[in-house]
């Protein structure tokens, strides 16, 4: 059957599933169902991660590897610094400009890094919101509970009730850099409802909630003049020798050349894992979303939580080819669009948590109720022209005129025709371990945003990532500037390498491969 | 790496099932061999081009693939962002290089009158001769001659409703026989717009001074002090 034909389907169909309410599953179900279906449940492409802090315990094979890869730094290597500063922010996404911004306001001398164009990362994708309790009717204690059912009550209470209870804060110190949140007629922050939440809770810019937040962000860094080193990629931590970090050396990747940073104190915004195409799945995430922290952190001895979790966002696009892993929003299932498989029926309830609605999609198409591309991929539909059926014409053009114009560019209009989706590796759910103020095990060296682990639990919810890269690259950055105050810059030593190289051959362990990956390898070998 | 079915490569190109049909497209004047469909970025990548300038976030949010393109025959040479469009047959295409455009340093909370320092800060703003050249080139279909002419006119508002979609591509830059750089001018009018010329939410407001004067303590004691069974229990009513 060709694409049309399977579509017609669910115009047919549209009237009689509007009239069935799905109902949620109950908690066992729920779990019956992840424990079948959902990738982090599929032991064989799991391991144990041989030696290091995390030795015996288990992750995917793809962030195993790199944990155990060999440190492109050689023993030898001339430590001589080119810059000297009190605070190396690494990451020009969400995170690492909020930890910038308020490490400079606070009279930091800062140096940002990222490893391609500032802003160019996973922030300036968000599309579907941010959460925030603003709302009257919400509160940060009912946030802090919704994040912690959807996290499967394995979140950090910690770190979470500090994320929630800053967020109102945040979204003041968005609008006061000029951040514009919907609002609602009497001039309040306008809330829609996110999937897995009680209340309506996401602030949004239309569906581009992360590239204006990014665009204001960026703006000011440029604005305050944050001494900034685009193209430039973290490839190795730098310790006292004593177990504190002290710096680190990137390259620049326009010539390749290595450049040694001594700094008081690191703060690591990297941000995710999704161009390791773990098991195979396509992914929503930038380019440069290679996992660089986890190794980097790992290599220092920090510890690791929840990294055998990650989330595959029910919503990847499969049909056309271009889209294959970008993110379709959420918002459309927030809104009410149906998921639909190939008879025709609705077989969850569109707005479970992530993972339920992942697994329930994978369940679909292995057990022969997915839809077929002429290229031979597979997916179920998301009715999307239901919303302008259910909420008035123009709803679609209205509220997702992005999505709108990235189907429009491959001649798909979604306002009359459903798209197929399936899940797309969206996020890393854990990370590196951190305390409420962002510091790592190791003196001195910071993570935020979504490189860092244990805020989300085993299912992060929509829309609290955005919020916890703001409210942690702000505490990384103003305690890491308020540190830098009395601090004296440590000594430059790879000792933690060589350890780390001892350790692996110890375990006999003698890896072909250098991590961190800093870019996927995409391009084709033509010999 | 871990293991070969692993390796992205897979992600590059059609589905395996099927043999792709190639097509011929032209990257820097220079012919190659692609499959049919893919887009301008895994073109690229098939044609064995290591990608460092021009890739960012492949989703068509960042404006790091900002491209050139003409099709068969066409004389016309169009903009695109290459991460989010697909080749055709006879299709020739570039990257376009970073541009050094000026971005004006202000502070925005010390600004007195935003829509007058405008003309100081760019001020080749009021200079724009309609061309409508930006216009042309705005991948996303932005309106930005009129967005610049609404921003001299110190319509911000309009300005930062028409400009919500800018990716920030500066293609609309390089064209500007006036020397303007018209996202910069919007980006500048937007954010005005939110710190002079819109409401403070008072609910906002509020909800920061609750939380400072602690009035969600006994809430909080009442939570954290539950176990992790009477937390299931409290959040299993969560719809
Ligand atoms: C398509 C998409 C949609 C999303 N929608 C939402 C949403 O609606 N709401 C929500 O809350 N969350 C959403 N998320 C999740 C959220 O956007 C991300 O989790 C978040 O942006 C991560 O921010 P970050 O600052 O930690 O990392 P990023 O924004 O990814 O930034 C990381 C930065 O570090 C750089 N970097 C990486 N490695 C190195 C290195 N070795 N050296 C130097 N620099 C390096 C990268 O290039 C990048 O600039 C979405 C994610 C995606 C991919
Ligand atoms: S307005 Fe300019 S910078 Fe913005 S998307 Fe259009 S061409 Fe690109
Ligand atoms: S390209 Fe420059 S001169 Fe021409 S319409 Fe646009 S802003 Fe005006
Ligand atoms: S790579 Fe970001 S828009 Fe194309």
């Amino acid at each position: 059957m060709d694409i049309t034909a399977q579509q017609n389907l669910v115009h047919q169909t549209r009237d009689e599933r509007r009239a069935i309410d799905f109902p949620k599953l109950s908690p066992a179900e729920r779990d019956a169902l992840i424990k079948k279906y959902h990738p982090d449940h599929r032991g064989h492409a799991y391991r144990s991660i041989k030696f290091g802090p995390n030795a015996g315990d288990s992750t995917v094979m793809e962030v195993a590897t790199l944990l155990e890869g060999d440190s492109p730094i050689p023993a030898d290597f001339n430590l001589t610094p080119e810059y000297s500063v009190d605070v190396l922010v690494v990451g020009g996404g969400g995170a690492g400009c909020a930890a910038a911004l308020h490490a400079h306001a606070a009279g930091s001398n800062v140096l940002l890094a990222t490893k391609l164009r500032l802003g160019d990362s996973n922030s300036v994708m968000a599309q579907g919101g941010m959460q925030i309790a603003v709302a009257p009717d919400d509160s940060p204690v009912q946030h802090f509970l919704d994040t912690l059912k959807g996290g499967h009550m394995k979140n950090d209470h910690d770190l979470l009730k500090t994320m929630v209870e800053e967020g109102p804060s945040i979204a003041q110190w968005l609008l006061e850099l000029g951040v514009l949140f919907d609002r609602q007629a009497d001039g309040n922050l306008h809330v829609k409802k996110g999937g897995g939440s009680s209340k309506a809770r996401l602030l949004t810019c239309s569906d581009y909630t992360g590239l204006e937040i990014m665009r204001v962000l960026k703006d000011e860094v440029l604005n305050q003049k944050v001494p900034l080193l685009e193209f430039g990629a973290v490839i190795e931590l730098l310790s006292d020798g004593a177990g504190t970090c002290t710096g680190a050396v990137l390259q620049d990747l326009d010539n390749k050349r290595h450049i040694v940073v001594a700094a008081k104190t690191v703060i690591l915004a990297t941000g995710g894992i999704g161009r390791l195409h773990i098991q195979g799945f396509p992914t929503s995430n930038h380019y440069g979303a290679t996992g660089d922290a986890l190794v980097l952190a790992y290599r220092m001895g920090v510890p690791l939580v929840q990294i055998d979790t990650f989330q595959y966002h029910p919503s990847g696009g499969v049909y056309p080819e271009q889209l294959v892993g970008a993110l379709v929003t959420e918002g459309i299932r927030s809104e009410g669009g149906h998921l639909v498989n190939a008879h025709g029926e609705r077989f969850v309830n569109e707005l479970d948590t992530r993972d339920v609605v992942s697994s329930s999609i994978i369940r679909e198409c292995e057990e022969g109720r997915g839809v077929r591309t002429a290229s031979g991929r597979v997916g179920v539909w998301l009715d999307t022209p239901l919303l302008d059926v259910e909420h008035g014409p123009g709803t679609l053009d209205k509220h997702f005129p992005a999505m709108v114009r990235q189907y429009e560019r491959y001649g798909v209009d979604i306002r009359k025709d459903p798209v197929l989706i399936y899940p797309t590796l969206h996020y890393q759910n854990g990370g590196v371990k951190i305390d409420v103020k962002g510091e790592t095990p190791v003196g001195n060296l910071f993570v935020a945003g979504e490189a860092s682990g244990g805020l989300h639990g085993r299912n992060r919810l929509m829309g609290n990532s955005l919020l916890d890269l703001m409210v942690f690259g702000k505490r990384t950055g103003l305690t890491a500037a308020e540190r830098a105050k009395s601090l004296s810059q440590g000594k430059l030593t790879l000792t933690h390498v060589e350890q780390f190289r001892e350790e692996a051959q110890r375990h006999q362990v003698s890896s072909e491969l250098t991590s961190p990956m800093v870019l996927p390898a995409y391009t084709r070998h033509v010999s | 790496m871990a293991n070969d079915s692993t390796t992205p490569q897979q992600f590059t190109e059609q589905a395996s099932e099927i043999k792709p049909q190639m097509v011929t497209v032209e990257i820097e004047g220079k012919p190659f061999q692609v499959p049919a469909g893919v887009t301008l970025m895994k073109a690229m990548w098939y044609a064995g081009k290591e990608v460092l300038r021009g890739a960012g976030c492949l989703g068509g949010f960042c404006g790091a693939c900002a491209t050139y393109y003409r099709t068969k025959d066409d004389p016309k040479v169009k903009t695109c962002l290459a991460c989010s469009m697909a080749v055709e047959e006879g299709m020739s295409f570039s990257f376009m290089p970073a541009f050094p455009a000026r971005k004006a340093i202000y502070n925005l909370p010390e600004l007195k009158d935003p829509k007058q320092d405008l003309f100081e800060l760019y001020p080749e703003a009021p200079l724009c001769r309609n061309c409508n050249a930006c216009t042309e080139a705005c991948p996303q279909k932005i309106d930005v001659r009129e967005g610049v002419w609404k921003a001299v006119f110190g319509d911000f508002k309009a300005v930062s409703d028409m400009f919500m979609d800018c990716v920030m591509c500066g293609m609309c830059t390089p064209v500007c026989i006036a020397d303007i750089a018209p996202n910069l001018v919007a980006v500048y009018a937007s954010r005005a717009q939110g710190v002079h010329f819109t409401e403070k939410p008072e609910g906002l407001a509020k909800r920061i001074k609750k939380i400072a004067d602690g009035d969600y303590q006994e809430d909080w004691d009442r939570v954290l002090k539950l176990s992790d069974e009477e937390l299931q229990n409290t959040t299993a009513s969560i719809t």
